[in-house]
């Protein structure tokens, strides 16, 4: 039986299983966005949060991401539903991109350009509203992008703590030894990862300010 | 305390004090940027801060709109001290101009203009007006207010930078080397421009450069700093006679330039 008739004949499954998929990394991903831009907002007005709050994050990325799933089983409300227990790990992978974007391409922004902004009156919220926000954009998107992509490879591990998405073809076919089986499962997820990486990858061009190049 | 009479208009009414400095000092960290200036600016004239890099000049300037606070002493702006001020109340009655222009990249050249009218409440269609205005004065044509900052040449850049400074016509403008990076052609015909602009608005005016034929030139009177210190102020006349060592040396290193015979003419 070849991949083609696999889909062909498993298309309501498959199709179920990537959207469970898409679920998880789309809900844990805004979870992320609405979290980590405005604790990278935070960042930058109050420097001293700094290294806590990337210490922190980047622990998490270290954390093998198996044994994050598995340690926050026991967790209550949350380790009553495996998709639960998921979308909380990838949030909390996807936080560090989300944050230090946030924070480097606001601390990025022309310094000339803010002192313009502060000398002609600005308070630090139209200052961030108007100057910063818009001028940083985005690298926030493109934080948001890896946070995405990286969080669709890691979704398949969802699977292990049944929690669904495509991982569930890559474990079954781990445990079957069917090489066909692992690809139905990985090549439908890394063709979302490609997408997401591309699709997002547009938006970012377009929020990217011009360069100040000479007339 | 001496303060410079204005050349331009009637020497003999003396203008109130808009901008005292009283025994201000500014330390960063360990280094002392600035110490002991005493000085008061009168309303209308163009104050010029001579001095070489790191002389304390940017800082003064920085007093002023409180971007900075003074570590010494008492800044007085409109007769309140700076501290009292709001800041944003402060800087928006005070326009402010600097070498990199810092131009808002992502909007037109129109709402780079009119952005502290827009902050201030103002119309639409009165900000459009203030805008067309602004720019003419600057010398720029007003179909430029569509185009973003990238699309215009270093001058107009400038000239913009001045227009936005304009704005919301505060009685005070602030000018950290505004046409340091021009070149000279560009410089030069922006600084004339500049004193038209002056005679036709009554501003008060703090112009921080290190080029001495545009302290001349622009200044009706010239600060020389030196190493945090204000080591004396004079007319443009006063400078070109002076025997102070640091003027002196000045003169010396701008000497032969024709530009400084014509800037105290």
């Amino acid at each position: 039986m070849s991949l083609l008739q696999f889909f062909l004949n498993h298309r309501t499954e498959v199709i179920e299983l990537m959207l469970e998929h898409l679920w998880m990394v789309g809900v844990s991903t805004l979870l992320a966005v609405i979290i980590g831009i405005p604790l990278g907002i935070l960042l930058t007005r109050k420097p001293i949060f700094k290294r806590p709050v990337l210490g922190a994050a980047n622990l998490v990325q270290t954390v093998p991401s198996l044994a994050l799933f598995g340690l926050l089983l026991p967790i209550p409300f949350l380790g009553d539903r495996a998709s639960r227990l998921a979308i909380l790990a990838l949030t909390l992978y996807a936080l560090l991109p989300i944050i230090q974007n946030t924070y480097s391409g606001i601390t990025n922004v022309d310094p000339a350009v803010v002192e313009a902004g502060r000398g002609m009156g600005m308070t630090d919220r139209q200052l961030l509203m108007r100057v910063q926000l818009p001028l940083a954009l985005s690298v926030i998107v493109a934080g948001v992008r890896v946070a995405t992509v990286i969080s669709v490879g890691l979704a398949t591990i969802a699977a292990a703590i049944g929690a669904g998405g495509l991982g569930e073809y890559i474990f079954r076919g781990l445990a079957m030894v069917n090489n066909q089986l692992i690809l139905a499962g990985a090549i439908p997820a890394a063709l979302l990862a490609l997408l997401a990486d591309f699709g997002i990858g547009l938006i970012e061009k377009a929020l990217r300010p011009p360069a100040q190049e000479e007339a | 305390m001496a303060y410079c009479t204005e050349h331009e208009t009637a020497p003999e009414a003396r203008a109130p004090v808009t901008i005292e400095f009283r025994n201000v000092g500014y330390r960063a960290g360990q280094r002392m940027i600035l110490q002991g200036l005493t000085l008061g600016i009168e309303q209308g004239e163009t104050c010029v801060l001579l001095g070489r890099s790191g002389s304390g000049k940017t800082t003064t300037l920085k007093l002023i709109n409180r971007l900075l606070d003074p570590s010494e002493g008492e800044v007085w702006v409109e007769g309140r001290q700076t501290r009292d001020w709001d800041p944003i109340s402060l800087r928006r009655r005070i326009g402010y101009v600097i070498q990199e222009i810092g131009l808002f990249p992502h909007l037109t050249i129109g709402r780079n203009v009119g952005l502290v009218p827009e902050l201030e409440g103002w119309p639409p269609d009165r900000i459009q007006d203030r805008v067309r205005d602004l720019l003419v004065r600057v010398g720029l044509d007003p179909a430029l207010s569509s185009r973003y900052p990238r699309q215009l040449s270093g001058g107009q850049r400038q000239r913009v930078g001045v227009a936005r400074a304009l704005a919301a016509d505060p009685p005070i403008l602030l000018m950290d080397e505004p046409f340091g990076a021009l070149d000279p052609i560009t410089r030069s015909e922006i600084q004339q421009e500049f004193l038209r602009l002056r005679q036709a608005m009554h501003k008060t005016i703090v112009f921080v450069t290190h080029d001495l034929p545009e302290a001349l030139l622009l200044g009706t009177r010239i600060c020389l700093f030196d190493a945090g210190r204000l080591l004396g102020t004079y007319t443009p006349q006063d400078f070109m006679a002076s025997r102070d060592p640091m003027a002196l040396q000045y003169l010396a290193a701008f000497e032969g330039n024709p530009k400084l015979r014509e800037g105290c003419a």
